[in-house]
């Protein structure tokens, strides 16, 4: 099997191709959002803690 | 000592550190069954006799299909559990599983579409199978959105749990629908009683790309179960000294 012929998926191209990513597009989201967010609590939780500090 | 493990598991600064420990792990699993997955679905597998290739879709749809209803029942065990013993991280959970479970759901309708349109020449029908399934969707919003409306953490948690138990009642229609009503939808040719009706070289990809993922929620699940924690617990001194020895 040639890769021409692999992607073209005996005619299926467009909604065996749309499935694998609309399903790539989806898992790979709710891993970003989740690390991001993550990144995004640590800063502030350190910025507010200086902060609090400083008014000490 | 069993009693000891779950105490410490159920402590947040425990979770925490486990679950950041084990999140490396969990996904690096799931990228080599996604890839052996893809390989031998998409690539070894023969086309089907009936379907040709379009049926590959199912490597994605079925194992997404059966992750919808997964992740519910884990929600609805969760929220009993919070419920009776209220414990914390308990509640996280239910919460942390509803986005993934959604995006799930989202992800079986949308390549059940795209295998219904060339095989059954339509791109939704109001089937039994497909109704309940979009019913499972809206569930999971509703779970979303009465959590982001009630602000008090605990009161949410409380509310989310009975409306995730309320809602499991679904899962076994999903299950029975295509038994149950004359529907369009083909019938379980995995999880039966007898022999499975799928031949082997379709069944091992799918199975495959079924514990892909499985680990891909488990793993997930921790990294928002952490950031819910983080942001509960922001006040902890267990989070204090996490962000002062950056």
């Amino acid at each position: 099997m040639n890769l021409n012929e692999f992607l073209h998926m005996g005619g299926y191209a467009f909604y065996v191709w749309t499935s694998y990513g609309i399903a790539l597009l989806i898992l790979l989201v709710n891993i970003i959002a989740p690390a991001r967010q993550r990144r995004k609590l640590l800063t502030d939780i350190a910025r507010k803690a200086r902060r609090a500090r400083r008014e000490i | 000592m069993f009693n000891n493990f779950f105490h410490k598991m159920a402590s947040p600064k425990y979770f925490y550190r486990i679950a950041g420990s084990l999140i490396p792990w969990l996904a690096g699993a799931c990228l080599l069954f996604t890839l052996a997955g893809l390989y031998y679905g998409l690539y070894l597998a023969p086309p089907d006799y009936q379907q040709g290739e379009s049926y590959r879709i199912m490597f994605i749809h079925v194992p997404a299909a059966w992750m919808s209803m997964f992740v519910y029942v884990v929600m609805a065990g969760a929220g009993a559990i919070g419920l009776v013993w209220r414990i914390k991280l308990a509640e996280i959970m239910v919460i942390s599983s509803a986005p993934i479970g959604a995006s799930f759901t989202f992800l079986a309708l949308v390549s059940g579409s795209l295998w219904g349109k060339p095989m059954w020449g339509a791109w939704w029908v109001w089937d039994a199978r497909l109704t309940a399934e979009l019913i499972l969707l809206f569930l999971y919003l509703g779970i979303i959105a009465l959590h982001g409306a009630i602000e008090d953490r605990r009161t949410a948690a409380r509310a989310v749990a009975i409306l995730t138990l309320v809602g499991v009642i679904n899962i076994p229609i999903i299950h029975f629908s295509v038994e149950w009503w004359n529907t369009l939808h083909q019938g379980p040719t995995v999880t039966r009683f007898d022999k499975p009706a799928i031949h082997i070289s379709m069944l091992i990809p799918l199975l495959l790309m079924a514990v892909a993922f499985k680990l891909y929620y488990a793993f997930v699940v921790l990294m928002r179960a952490r950031c819910e924690l983080l942001e509960r617990e922001s006040n902890a001194g267990w989070v204090r000294e996490l962000v002062e020895s950056k």
